[in-house]
């Protein structure tokens, strides 16, 4: 299944307009409207994380640039400075990239992405904002893939939550019995 | 409404009322004496915020890798000590900002029973207050009226109420359902939990959809004081933010406050006179700088004359047993907030020392949204060094943003880690106690050099005995279910205390052995009140917060009318 940017859209709701939406197109609208990507959102780096988010995400889920570039730099700032983090470390593995494989993250196969990541130390690391190039990787880059991920019913569905915690699922579904 | 710019933090000219804190407490004060005419002015030490930042806390409070106080915690200025057996977990659950701790509280708004306020009369336990529910009752309505409270008037063993909740209650979960099935088998009633969140559209607050992180509402769907405080800006207050309250002053013979003295972020200080004073900084804050006030005419704090400010601390004492079921997926879509309870023992059974209240889980155990439950990756390692069984394990390994796999491996042990639990919290009074309370530690200071609060708090053979006869009709309302428990977490257990913070300038009769009288009037001083949950002679079984609400529109009513003279 896809992610797309209306699916980041919907998600964002809430969290960027500080209204609930429930998915409904003239919300979205509304919501498109309200969200810019952060200017450190620039293209080479939209395309270096979804081309991270590729292999780190399972691959029953495809999280199309749009997806990518309307979530992770078109949601609020968590804390002053994460898109900064955020791009720091995107050129961190953007650098190693080239370094080690000889070209931009985007342009690696799939197993290449994952040699990368796993020899930046970014599997194993404990998300650290603060921390070493493998752990800032994990915390800005790696973990706001999955933020995005696992609070999307496309993302929830995969480990049996299609109503995860930070998606406005509607009140009804708490009040139904296991779907699967 | 106010005309001063944001950054203008001086004090207001001949004000009637300086309120300290903008939690629910201040917050209703503010807007209820602004709505009679009254000049009104708000100092809160935390900064004022805006609807976007929600979602920033939403995503604070889901991720495990970001700390959920990290938006409005300054170590300096927030420091305390923790010295009892239950630690303080101060931090984790208070909120200094323009609106208070309600920044970041669940909603829970149950009111205090009957007995609470007269648990000596019938149980010959605890304190007497010296008022009694039906002279909150009608200011209970009103507070559920303010705060927008969702509930249904079907509790058998709940207090008396007037009138229906203002908007319809949140229908029952799925895992509600399996545990009604149980408690009918054994006679245990069940109720809807009444909750600020609002279950319909009302005016500019929308209803709940369900994002299941209500703690940090992005939508505001649940109440917090921000919608008082804005009110009240409207009627006339000033809300005047990051201005730290360092200490209060009185006239010469200690009869009346005159000033409260704040320090603001230009280094400056300054004085905001007022006739009238309203303390409602929270159970901490409030006592301590009671304390730090201290004079030649009150040489042990401010209004301190019984010696009881800072003592009597209570909490809520709990349990919370976990169970699988074997042969039923349990799992279910995920809410943030607990829709049912039952008050069936909250008068004591016979040879039972206390009152308790069940709450029934909503997200099953830990389920794959339990690893967005606001633990720290660093916490989940604590937890598990400290309880190292299969379970624990099971749980920190299943959190995808600790995890060494990821593509296809991703979600490999989430499956397995709680789709066939179920939960149940059990909830105790707490006794009042002389000996645990919040004091000043003179060896350690906070960013303007004060004394930072130490915080004593342990529990008793009372709490203790009431939950363990809690935890056996919680394992037979498991058995009966046919669930298996696999885990409790006892009352020693620190992660779930410390939330509420009562008693520590307690109301009374008698001014030797109490803070303030039934009006919330310190005794010692006439033109000072405390609206807080500080003031409650006992701490019930339930949220204090709706009870924090009525009381505060209870004392904005005596302010104004002796405002009135």
């Amino acid at each position: 299944m896809k992610l797309t940017r209306r699916d980041a859209l919907v998600a964002l709701g809430g969290l960027t307009a500080g209204v609930a939406v429930s998915g409904t197109t003239a919300s979205v609208a509304d919501v498109a409207d309200d969200t810019e990507t952060a200017a450190v959102g620039t293209e080479a780096r939209v395309d270096a994380a979804t081309a991270i988010a590729a292999v780190v995400y399972p691959s029953a889920v495809t999280a199309e640039r749009e997806f990518v570039e309307t979530f992770v730099f078109g949601r609020s700032e968590p804390r002053p400075g994460h898109f900064d983090g955020l791009a720091s470390a995107i050129d961190d593995v953007e650098q190693f990239a080239r370094a080690r494989f000889g070209g931009p993250t985007a342009s690696l196969s799939s197993r290449e992405r994952r040699r990368l990541l796993d020899d930046i130390g970014a599997y194993a690391a404990h998300a650290n904002p603060n921390g070493t190039s493998a752990e800032r990787v994990r915390h800005y880059l790696v973990n706001d893939l999955l933020y995005a991920l696992v609070t999307h019913p496309k993302g929830g569905e995969l480990f049996g939550v299609p109503n995860p915690p930070g998606y406005p699922g509607g009140t009804e579904r708490y009040q139904r019995g296991p779907t699967r | 409404m106010s005309t001063r710019s944001p950054g203008d933090r001086r004090p207001v000219a001949d004000a009637d009322v300086c309120i300290v804190g903008s939690g629910p407490a201040g917050a209703l004060v503010a807007d209820a004496l602004a709505a009679r005419g009254r000049r009104v002015t708000v100092l809160d030490a935390g900064e004022r915020y805006s609807p976007r930042d929600r979602s920033r806390w939403a995503e604070l409070w889901l991720r495990p890798d970001f700390d959920h106080n990290d938006f409005w915690l300054d170590d300096d200025r927030d420091a305390y000590s923790s010295s009892g057996e239950i630690f303080a977990r101060l931090n984790d659950v208070r909120v200094k900002g323009v609106g208070g701790s309600s920044l970041l509280w669940n909603g829970n708004t149950p009111r205090l029973h009957e007995r609470d306020f007269e648990s000596v009369e019938r149980d010959g336990t605890g304190v007497d207050w010296p008022i009694g529910y039906d002279d909150l009752r009608p200011y209970y309505a009103a507070a559920e009226r303010e705060m927008g409270v969702s509930g249904e008037d079907d509790n058998p063993h709940g207090p008396p109420r007037e009138e229906p909740f203002p908007m319809p209650g949140f229908p029952r979960s799925y895992s509600d359902r399996l545990f009604a099935e149980a408690c009918d088998a054994l006679g245990i009633s069940m109720a809807t939990q009444p909750k600020a969140i609002a279950s319909e559209a009302d005016g500019d607050r929308p209803a709940c959809d369900g994002y299941g992180v209500c703690n940090a509402c992005p939508v505001g769907a649940k109440y917090t004081a921000e919608q008082h405080v804005h009110r009240a800006e409207e009627r006339g207050a000033t809300v005047i933010d990051r201005a730290q309250v360092l200490e209060l002053e009185h006239d010469e013979r200690g009869e009346r406050v005159t000033a409260a003295v704040y320090a603001t972020p230009d280094g400056k200080t300054h004085r905001q006179e007022a006739t009238t004073f309203v303390l409602a900084a929270g159970g901490i804050e409030t006592p301590r700088l009671l304390l730090l006030s201290d004079s030649d005419v009150y040489p042990d704090g401010m209004a301190n004359t019984s010696g009881a400010v800072g003592r009597y601390l209570m909490d809520h004492s709990e349990i919370e047993v976990h169970a699988v079921l074997e042969d039923e997926h349990t799992w279910q879509n995920n809410i943030g907030f607990v829709s049912s309870r039952s008050d069936q023992f909250y008068t004591p059974d016979e040879g039972v020392p206390g009152s308790f209240a069940l709450v029934f889980h909503n997200t099953a155990g830990p389920t794959a949204g339990g690893f967005m439950q606001s633990k720290t990756a660093v916490q989940q390692l604590r937890t598990l060094a400290g309880n190292p069984d299969a379970e624990t394990f099971e749980e920190t390994v299943s959190d995808p943003f600790n995890s060494v796999r990821l593509g296809d491996d991703l979600f490999d042990d989430v499956d397995s880690a709680g789709t066939h639990g179920v939960g149940i919290r059990a909830v105790s009074e707490v006794l009042p106690r002389a000996e645990n309370r919040v004091t000043l530690d003179e060896s350690t200071t906070d960013n303007h050099g004060r004394p930072v609060p130490d915080v004593s708090l342990q529990y008793g053979d009372h709490e203790r005995e009431t939950l363990d006869y809690a935890e056996e009709v919680v394992r037979d309302v498991m058995d009966e279910l046919g669930a298996e428990v696999t885990s409790v977490v006892d009352i020693d257990d620190s992660k779930l205390m410390g939330s509420h913070h009562i008693g520590t300038t307690r109301m009374g009769s008698d001014p030797q052995s109490s803070v303030v009288d039934a009006d919330c009037r310190t005794h010692d001083l006439d033109n000072l009140w405390v609206a807080s949950s500080s003031v409650f002679p006992t701490s019930g079984a339930v949220n204090p917060t709706l009870t924090i609400g009525a009381l505060s529109l209870r004392v904005a009513e005596h302010v104004d009318s002796v405002l009135t003279g």
